[in-house]
């Protein structure tokens, strides 16, 4: 890594005291208090070459857990070819966590916080058009909680408003029983789904030593 | 572009103000010919001039990041497959490599020489088909038959390595599935040589085509710094004029072994993103063939990572030790230390990455997977506003994107 890059934390230290440095296997890593990301990444940016947005997401550490929810950026250095992976708690409560928008300084974080709102429900202030993007609009669950069970939980499908515009009612792809999909008879889909069933794979419950 | 119109007479021309116009909405896609799969642009029309263009994404979403939580390592390549399904080796070497960086393993050269070589014809394969879609949109038929022919030798190889044609599932975490065949390099590169000819052959019927060169030059021009901006990266950040491959910059799997030149472009329009991924495709060559003459000899997986790969077949029936490893490793997953990386290997689309927490054990804890079709059809508002709606067709063909990628 060059020098410019190498050193990036102590530098940013100075000028925001209150960054501490983050447990990394590779790159870089800094936790950035969240009143305090826009201007740390602007720096970053502006100062030290991280000029491209390259990943935005999020991770839920499982109900319960303080934070709840963290946001991750990385951004990697297209002249110096370095990453740099920051970190922020989100504020708000566990039902509605909330993150300050990047769409200011990268304009292609738009459809990042989107999707990282989609699966979490991580609000990003200051996003001009915050909505589902993998999901349909309507859906009323964030998938990749870690309360939301592998198997899914049925609901009701797209938008009665599409429907109603198109005069095609829409129906849902059967999730059992269908041509191509094996009954499990009585069973609903938490219950026949295998991994879904077994409880070492949650996070509410330790995994049991083999 | 020209905006004035010839009026038959003068009569028509003052009899304009008299229509009551209005936009239009065109809805194109999800099935439509030229958006490649299952993506929906909201179009807001003026006449044929598009002033709004909203992309409609997530028809293919399938969760592969709630799965990934849930299988152990291994299990998850099979999926690596189905996200850029046209270069799937490509993809199966970079999941592979982001799970080794976190167990902090690094593969036997042989491996990495056989996951190169791999990977840049997974790259060949990819351009192929970009280059012939993107004929088809413009056009030009011909070239989707010649690098069709070109791709069904390819598959060959890939099915003699691999098993499967498309699909290949072929890395494993600490290695590959199985060495190289005998005599399979010698065949790769037999195709190697009959295909260089030919590439000039299909490069020639676009590179100074009128018709193509219509449909493409000074269309859908995205400039260095909004490139940079919403994160794009491969083929379409280097015809934007920013010379970034992470094979160079951040070399991977040995690849700073290797001699080859970074195409870059100039204006960023379609017409340059066509000439970068054509000369793409003879850098390629030239990094198989280099790869194939200096070919290691040696392990082709990490033998001493005994928690990680599982041993050889032979040995697994015939001693107890073995058949536990063998056992723990596919029950259990190969174990990894608790902690995140983030990997990004330079993928025919772009820089595919992977965000992996680990909390220790052999599942992942969370795993972002960083598309680079996700972040390459995010420019599309902007850079089809403007144009006419064929023009959308020709930005679309040239941003080559795979929607098993974008919606995951």
């Amino acid at each position: 890594m060059s020098s410019s890059t190498a050193d990036v934390t102590s530098a940013l230290q100075e000028k925001f005291p209150n960054i501490t440095a983050r447990d990394s296997l590779d790159h870089q890593a800094i936790n950035v208090p969240a009143d305090e990301v826009l201007a740390v990444l602007q720096a970053l940016r502006d100062e030290h070459a991280f000029d491209l947005l390259t990943d935005l997401t999020a991770i839920d550490w499982s109900e319960g857990s303080d934070p709840r929810f963290v946001v991750v950026y990385h951004l990697y250095s297209t002249t110096q070819h370095g990453y740099i992976r920051v970190a922020t708690d989100c504020t708000g409560d566990e039902e509605s966590p909330k993150a300050p928008s990047v769409t200011s300084l990268w304009a292609g974080a738009d459809w990042h916080e989107r999707e990282t709102y989609d699966m979490f429900g991580i609000t990003f202030e200051g996003h001009p058009d915050l909505r589902r993007i993998l999901m349909w609009p309507g859906y009323p669950y964030h998938p990749l909680r870690k309360d939301f069970p592998l198997a899914g939980i049925e609901t009701e499908l797209p938008d009665p408003e599409i429907a109603a515009e198109t005069g095609t009612p829409v129906i849902a792809a059967p999730m059992m029983g269908g041509p191509f999909v094996a009954s499990t008879g009585e069973m609903n889909m938490t219950e026949a789904e295998p991994r879904a069933k077994d409880e070492s794979w949650n996070e509410s419950s330790e995994k049991p030593e083999a | 572009m020209a905006t004035e119109f010839a009026y038959p007479d003068a009569a028509a021309k003052n009899a304009t103000g008299e229509f009551e116009t209005e936009k239009m909405s065109l809805s194109m896609g999800p099935s439509h010919p030229s958006t490649h799969g299952v993506l929906r642009i909201q179009m807001e029309l003026d006449g044929e001039v598009v002033t709004k263009a909203e992309p409609v994404i997530g028809y293919l979403h399938r969760g592969d990041e709630k799965i990934a939580e849930n299988m152990t390592y291994n299990q998850f390549v099979p999926y690596t497959d189905r996200l850029d399904y046209l270069a799937p080796l490509a993809n199966n070497m970079a999941y592979a490599i982001a799970v080794e960086r976190l167990a902090n393993l690094e593969v036997p050269e042989r491996c990495q020489a056989i996951r190169v070589i791999t990977a840049e014809l997974a790259r060949i394969s990819a351009h192929l088909l970009g280059l012939g879609a993107f004929g088809i949109d413009t056009g030009a038929w011909t070239v989707f038959m010649y690098s069709f022919t070109e791709r069904e030798k390819l598959y060959k190889l890939f099915e003699e390595l691999t098993g499967a044609r498309f699909t290949t599932s072929y890395t494993r975490i600490g290695g590959v599935a199985r060495d190289v065949p005998e005599g399979w390099n010698d065949r790769v590169v037999e195709f190697c040589d009959q295909f260089l000819p030919i590439l000039e052959e299909i490069l020639a019927m676009l590179t100074r085509n009128k018709i193509f060169m219509d449909r493409t030059v000074d269309v859908g021009a995205i400039s260095k710094e909004d490139a940079i901006a919403y994160g794009l990266t491969g083929p379409n950040l280097r015809a934007s004029g920013v010379p970034m491959d992470l094979r160079k910059d951040k070399p991977y799997s040995g690849y700073e072994k290797y001699d080859f030149d970074i195409p870059v472009g100039k204006n960023g329009d379609s017409y340059d993103r066509y000439l970068v991924r054509g000369e793409e495709m003879r850098q390629s060559v030239r990094i198989v063939k280099q790869a194939i003459k200096n070919f290691p000899e040696g392990d082709w997986y990490a033998k001493d990572a005994k928690k990680i790969f599982t041993p050889p077949k032979d040995k697994v029936m015939s001693s107890m030790e073995e058949l536990i490893n063998n056992f723990m490793i596919v029950t259990e997953g190969p174990q990894m230390p608790a902690g995140e990386v983030y990997f990004e290997a330079e993928n025919p689309k772009g820089a595919l990455g992977f965000y992996i927490v680990s909390k220790g054990g052999g599942v992942p804890y969370r795993m972002k997977i960083r598309a680079p079709s996700f972040c390459n059809l995010s420019i599309l508002p902007k850079v089809c506003v403007g144009m006419m709606v064929s023009d959308v067709v020709s930005i679309l063909g040239s941003l080559d994107f795979v929607m098993g990628e974008c919606d995951r």
